[in-house]
């Protein structure tokens, strides 16, 4: 580990500029989300405070941050102060494997516009998701409700469903691509041979299973307001719950990312390794397809019955998921080894 | 001051403190987080030590899956604390001889270049290089093939195994008898 201070400066910034970038992407996105949402249903949605409502997320922040800060008398302190921030740092951590661009020169310095390049990038932020389970589930159990411990089991049980199955799909992307980085991944896809053109069930798959992991419409089955109140956030108020939704929108950007990187060819398009800005614009522009996807699928979609959601989780995107692995390898070796005429 | 020396001191410290802190934890709950924490704190040493994919694998198998699994389990076993008696009397001398035994064992590893004259082969060259995750794909997949492939079969045994066993208890119970048990509830 060889590091001059100009190093460790860079990682500093990047690193700020990364969670300061995300923490108003998520005070954004809950504006995006109620005006999109109001749109498709021939609503308005919030727009008092300031043009179009934009100043909306500031409100509700002051509004959250004034409200009481209730702990019920029977939880768990520590752990239920925990769980929150469990929940938002896990999600926070991810983004820092996602390339939103390619190198820049800033002040004489070559800047690649990632944070980290790792060798082991996707099973980092598969780790990370599985940790983040942790909040959901503490969070249940801390606040010693029965309501609050049932949606921490739900939600615990189904984003360990799902995420076999979004391990395999990101499985076949990585024998394509020959590496688990993502910045090795995105390279892979230039001359726009995106793999969602060559990987369209892996697809498919891991654009099911990033809604099942982030919990989100139709499969918020943790937080189902008829059958568990709120689900494991149920005794949560002020700041506290806000983190609660800090981290799901928050996890919901970066596995957005992750995916852009992984199938849609992250930040490339036209001319963006000329003009590095590009880039950056391209990636945003995938990004934000992804989280209006999201918010549009919360707008149209019911909520799934937990048995058939278990059931889709473990008897169909599994099932499919594998077969999918089990093809791409064939599909691999023949391109290889130059059999079939492959290649 | 060696930085990484410094991160070392850290980590070393707070894997030995929630090992510690998860065998005296009177709560079952905090035992488990624990462990956890202890997990992560042991796969950013496997970082230290240049080999990240362990890490990864650390921290996605054991802190991530596993250890969900043991939270459901003590989750549901309600808030009791464990009683403090051992449920196998005379474990104590064995546990005893057994951590004696490791220690000695670890510390003549560590030093065995200082007691044989021999380095040995792990430098720091050999273990980046065998860290990653394409030196350990061929490692594992070429020269031991055999060995890993029975491996996930006896693992696929046991998940077999497991289904039957689960399978099993739920038609020894006639349905009248099930409906009743069901019913004093």
């Amino acid at each position: 580990m060889n590091m001059s201070t100009a190093d460790v400066v860079e990682i500093v910034v990047k690193s700020l500029v990364i969670i300061l970038a995300l923490l108003t992407g998520f005070a954004y996105m809950t504006w995006f989300e109620r005006r999109v949402i109001a749109r498709l249903q021939s609503r308005v949605g919030p727009n008092r405070v300031g043009p179009s409502g934009l100043l909306q997320p500031l409100a509700d922040g002051v509004k959250l941050m004034f409200k009481e800060d209730i702990v019920p008398a029977e939880a768990d302190k520590v752990l239920y102060l925990l769980a929150p921030l469990v929940t938002v740092v896990s999600a926070i951590m991810a983004f820092a494997i996602v390339p939103v661009g390619p190198s820049v020169t800033l002040f004489g310095r070559t800047v690649a516009l990632h944070l980290a390049d790792m060798n082991i990038a996707l099973l980092y932020f598969l780790g990370l998701g599985s940790l983040g389970v942790y909040g959901v589930v503490l969070a249940g159990w801390a606040s010693n409700n029965k309501y609050a411990l049932l949606g921490g089991l739900r939600a615990s049980a189904q984003m360990i469903s799902y995420e076999l199955a979004m391990g395999l799909a990101v499985l076949s992307v990585v024998m394509l691509a020959g590496s688990l980085s993502l910045v090795d991944i995105v390279n892979a896809q230039a001359g726009g041979r995106w793999f969602i053109l060559l990987q369209p069930v892996a697809f498919l798959i891991f654009l099911v299973t990033m809604i099942a992991e982030t919990k989100r419409a139709p499969f918020d089955l943790p937080e189902a307001e008829q059958e568990l109140v709120a689900g494991f956030h149920t005794e949560y108020s002020g700041m506290k719950f806000a983190l609660f939704f800090m981290g799901e929108y928050i996890a919901m950007i970066a596995i957005s990312g992750v995916a852009v990187s992984l199938f849609l060819g992250g930040w490339r398009g036209p001319f963006a390794e000329q003009v590095p800005i590009l880039g950056v614009l391209y990636f945003f522009v995938k990004l934000v397809a992804f989280l209006f996807f999201f918010v549009w699928l919360r707008a149209t979609l019911p909520r799934l019955r937990y048995d058939r959601l278990m059931h889709l989780g473990w008897k169909v995107l599994l099932p499919l998921s594998l077969a999918n692995v089990v093809v791409t390898a064939i599909a691999v070796v023949a391109r290889d080894t130059g059999f079939f005429g492959l290649g | 001051m060696n930085v990484q020396l410094l991160v070392f001191a850290v980590l070393a410290v707070t894997s030995v403190a929630t090992a510690l802190a998860m065998i005296f934890a009177r709560n079952a709950v905090h035992g488990v987080l624990f462990m956890v924490g202890n997990f992560a704190a042991v796969a950013l040493l496997y970082v230290l030590l240049g080999s990240p994919f362990l890490a990864a694998v650390q921290i996605l198998v054991y802190a991530g899956a596993i250890m969900v699994l043991f939270l459901f389990v003590v989750m549901l076993m309600g808030p009791e604390p464990a009683p403090l008696w051992e449920h196998i009397p005379g474990q104590r001398p064995f546990a005893l001889l057994f951590g004696l035994l490791l220690a000695a064992g670890l510390i003549v590893a560590v030093n065995v270049e200082k007691l044989t004259g021999v380095p040995g082969m792990m430098t720091q060259e050999v273990l980046e290089r065998l860290g990653q995750p394409t030196a350990l794909a061929q490692t594992l997949f070429e020269r031991y093939v055999l060995p890993f492939e029975v491996t996930s079969l006896l693992l696929l045994i046991g998940m077999i195994g497991a289904v039957v066993l689960a399978k099993r208890e739920k038609h020894e119970l006639p349905a009248e008898q099930a409906s009743r048990e069901g019913g004093t509830e």
